[in-house]
């Protein structure tokens, strides 16, 4: 066994460690919670792997992508608000179809006759017509109920589709930005993705008509059973029966029924949250394995000479510009996958929720303390940071709380000091980033076949 | 005529003016980031939190003058604890100098790994001033809030619109124009700053010269500094303070530089007031300004607004996206100091 081999049984044993403690010292419940945003983080950190350790893309919009994948599943899972179709749904569409217009006007313009000012004529006068039906659709979506509804709602399909949807969501949006800064400085991606995440963001939470904004969409269809109805189902109740059946004979034959329920609404929840795991790891599985059958083709062996040496590969004919435009869509749609995945998994849509620091910064550390340019050190890095994640926020007020013991109860500084303990998370978790980066870039997964 | 001269006060009064000391304070912030850019070859995207951090220690220092009743009477007290902050910013600056950013230049790491450094100190840096004072809002501008009140203006002219200059837009572009002229003046006439464009320009004639990069290196941080706490301590002043705010200020900075010419402080200026004009014309409701000029039967009855001020940023990343497609070196072609 080669000295590698021995690092990931280490790593996964002791990840599995961890999630056994959880499960004997808390509850099943919580263990698995903690296992399924595991699972979709390593699957955003498989995505920011494949931009940064395959290509050197360096991604600081990652919040913007899932957060698009999120509003795929509003937009493909709800039903639609009829009334609300009806009132604006028309004008919503002809707003859309004369902003299309004018940009493929406005391209056939520059195209043909070369003229910036026709170009950007027809723009503004697109822009401007849009935004008359647009501010009228809008007005007349959002006054129709608009304490429950007051948004279009969605096609009203699967939830499942939603994750391909998301996909290409926020494929579509990285190709836009991936066309305009790749190919000039390094760095211009970095700000242009900085600045599409924070668009992105601001029209979900503004767009009411869209996305209910910070009203927040709750109730989004699930791919799996309720508890509810599990806890009718019969198979059900006969398996939770024959599970506890030890344990229901110690008991008074009065106290069975009712201590059967109580097993049984456990159990329900249990079982709603494995079928949520297994989806998730089919999903990373299959990320895992196209992603490795990818890196081992040509193509792969293409981007990894890219990343070590642009000047080198542009020489022997390779079009750098492409295959950085290729691995950056790949990796923002695998990110708008979780999004949706993680939407789904949570049951609403809460724009509000989305801050850089949870989905762009926290995946970042992910990836470089897992080991970038190894998939398997995202699920690590996934796993591990996630957890300590969940950990730092008591670890801030414990700080806090001890620094300050030798203060009195009320005492203003004290008080502020533990109002404000959880942003020691975000100077803790930049700490883990910096160390990691400076004293062992590799990570804790090193990539395996560095040398070509 | 009076309607002429009211839709001109209305434009100057809500657009030219707010304009001008926006834009001072994105100028200056952009000389800051352009000059790291020219010197250190990264882009910093610690600058906005970097700003935060130094305008609370004034605002911290300010609170403890205004303890002891030491006040600047009309002038705002913050002007006072101004010097201090700078230090403190400095010695921060320093400090991260030397724990993060020195390791990777020794190691002639990829600009792109420096940068991603640098969002580390980000979140550090917005962690720390989160921690010290919250998400909240603070107004800590004290002292007379306006040169000429709009009333004072109505009195004077006689007109219906009024014309109201606040001290932190007087103090903003005063200042700004003192600091860019010392900037301008240290990297075109002192010794250091010619020894500073040269590195800028060719790092390897440059050491051949004899040209000293710690140095170098630590004058410009000494700049940064400067610049940074009176950029932050400034737009503190006029629209108060808010970590978010100042986080969300990295955008409009970038395209600043990136519009005027990477690493070129002449287009961190021109690129910090093209900004700051097209986020304030195009978020600007336009409906009282042609109430004033056109005939009664025209007057419009919607807003007359080209997008709603909460995506006033759009405006910053739309820039940026014509400037990447049509000139990607900018105004004043980049690269050089």
């Amino acid at each position: 066994m080669s000295r590698y081999t021995i690092r990931v049984g280490v790593t996964f044993g002791t990840m599995l460690l961890l999630l056994l403690t959880v499960g004997f010292g808390q509850s099943w419940s919580v263990c698995l919670s903690i296992l399924n945003l595991c699972l979709i983080s390593a699957i955003m950190a498989m995505g920011v792997n494949i931009q940064w350790g395959y290509a050197g893309l360096f991604n600081v919009g990652i919040m913007g992508f899932t957060a698009l994948g999120g509003l795929s599943v509003v937009l493909i899972s709800k039903d639609s608000v009829q009334e609300a179709v009806n009132a604006g749904g028309m004008k919503m569409l002809m707003a859309l179809i004369i902003f299309s217009l004018s940009i493929v006007l406005s391209h056939y313009f520059y195209k043909r006759f070369k003229s910036k000012w026709m170009v950007s004529a027809t723009l503004l006068a697109g822009y401007i017509i849009t935004r008359y039906f647009y501010l009228d659709a809008a007005q007349s979506i959002e006054a129709i109920n608009p304490a429950f509804s007051g948004y279009l709602g969605g096609l009203g399909l699967p939830v499942l589709l939603s994750w391909i949807t998301g996909g290409l969501f926020a494929a579509a949006a990285a190709w836009l930005i991936g066309k305009i800064s790749l190919g000039l400085r390094t760095d211009y991606l970095a700000i242009a993705t900085l600045g599409i995440s924070e668009i992105i963001i601001a029209i979900i939470k503004n767009e009411d008509w869209l996305s209910r904004g910070v009203k927040n969409i709750t109730a989004i269809p699930r791919p799996v059973p309720y508890e509810i109805d599990l806890q009718q189902v019969d198979w059900f109740k006969e398996m939770v029966a024959t599970v506890y059946a030890g344990r229901l004979d110690l008991l008074p034959v009065s106290e069975q029924a009712s201590a059967l329920t109580a097993y049984a609404s456990d159990a329900s929840i249990v079982l709603v949250k494995l079928c949520y795991s297994g989806l998730f790891i089919a999903v990373l599985l299959l990320i895992i394995f196209l992603a490795s059958l990818a890196l081992d083709s040509p193509w792969g062996r293409m981007i990894r000479a890219i990343r070590d040496n642009e000047i080198a590969a542009s020489a022997m004919g390779k079009n750098v510009t492409k295959r950085h435009l290729q691995i950056f869509v790949i990796g923002s749609a695998i990110a708008g996958v979780s999004g949706a995945m993680l939407v789904t998994y949570n049951g609403q849509f809460t724009p509000g929720s989305y801050i850089p620091l949870r989905y762009t910064f926290l995946i970042w550390v992910m990836v470089i303390v897992g080991g970038s340019g190894n998939n398997l050190g995202s699920v690590v890095g996934g796993f591990l940071i996630w957890f300590l994640w969940i950990e730092a926020e008591p670890f801030g007020f414990w700080l806090a709380d001890v620094s300050t013991s030798f203060l009195d109860k009320e005492n203003s500084i004290r008080q502020h000091l533990l109002n404000n303990a959880q942003y020691i998370r975000l100077i803790f978790m930049g700490a883990v980033l910096l160390v990691v980066m400076r004293f062992s870039p590799d990570g804790i997964l090193p990539e395996t076949n560095k040398k070509l | 005529m009076t309607d002429i001269l009211n839709a001109i006060v209305l434009l100057l009064n809500f657009v030219f003016l707010p304009g001008l000391s926006y834009g001072s304070q994105l100028a200056l912030g952009a000389l800051a980031v352009t000059l790291v850019y020219a010197i250190l070859r990264f882009a910093n995207f610690a600058q906005g939190d970097t700003m935060a951090l130094s305008t609370v220690m004034t605002i911290l220092l300010t609170w403890l003058l205004q303890h002891f009743g030491i006040t600047l009477g009309f002038m705002p007290t913050a002007l006072l604890a101004l010097p201090l902050a700078i230090i403190g910013c400095l010695i921060y600056i320093m400090l991260v100098d030397t724990f993060v950013y020195r390791y990777y230049r020794r190691q002639k790491s990829k600009p792109i790994t420096i940068v991603m450094a640098s969002v580390g100190v980000m979140f550090v840096t917005g962690g720390i001033v989160r921690f010290v004072l919250g998400p909240d809002h603070h107004i800590f501008a004290d002292g007379e809030r306006f040169i000429i009140t709009a009333r004072e203006f109505k009195a004077m002219t006689g007109l219906a619109e009024g014309l109201a200059i606040k001290t932190s837009q007087f103090l903003t572009i005063t200042i700004a124009i003192l600091l860019v002229g010392f900037v301008f003046y240290f990297l075109q006439r002192t010794k250091t700053g010619k020894a500073m464009r040269a590195y800028a320009d060719n790092e390897d004639l440059a050491l051949l010269s004899g040209i000293e990069p710690h140095n170098i290196v630590r004058v410009t941080w000494i700049l940064v500094a400067i610049l940074t706490t009176i950029a932050g301590v400034l737009y503190g002043l006029d629209k108060g303070f808010m970590a978010t705010s100042y986080h969300q200020l990295l955008l409009p900075t970038f395209a600043a530089v990136i519009v005027g010419g990477i690493g070129s402080p002449p287009g961190a200026i021109i690129g910090g007031f093209v900004i700051s004009f097209s986020e304030l014309i195009l978020t600007y409701a336009y409906k009282k300004f042609f109430i004033y000029l056109l005939p009664e039967i025209l007057q419009p009855d919607s807003l007359l607004q080209f997008l709603g001020t909460e995506y006033k940023f759009a405006v910053s990343f739309v820039i940026l996206v014509i400037v990447l497609l049509l000139r990607p070196t900018g105004i004043f072609k980049g690269k050089v100091i």
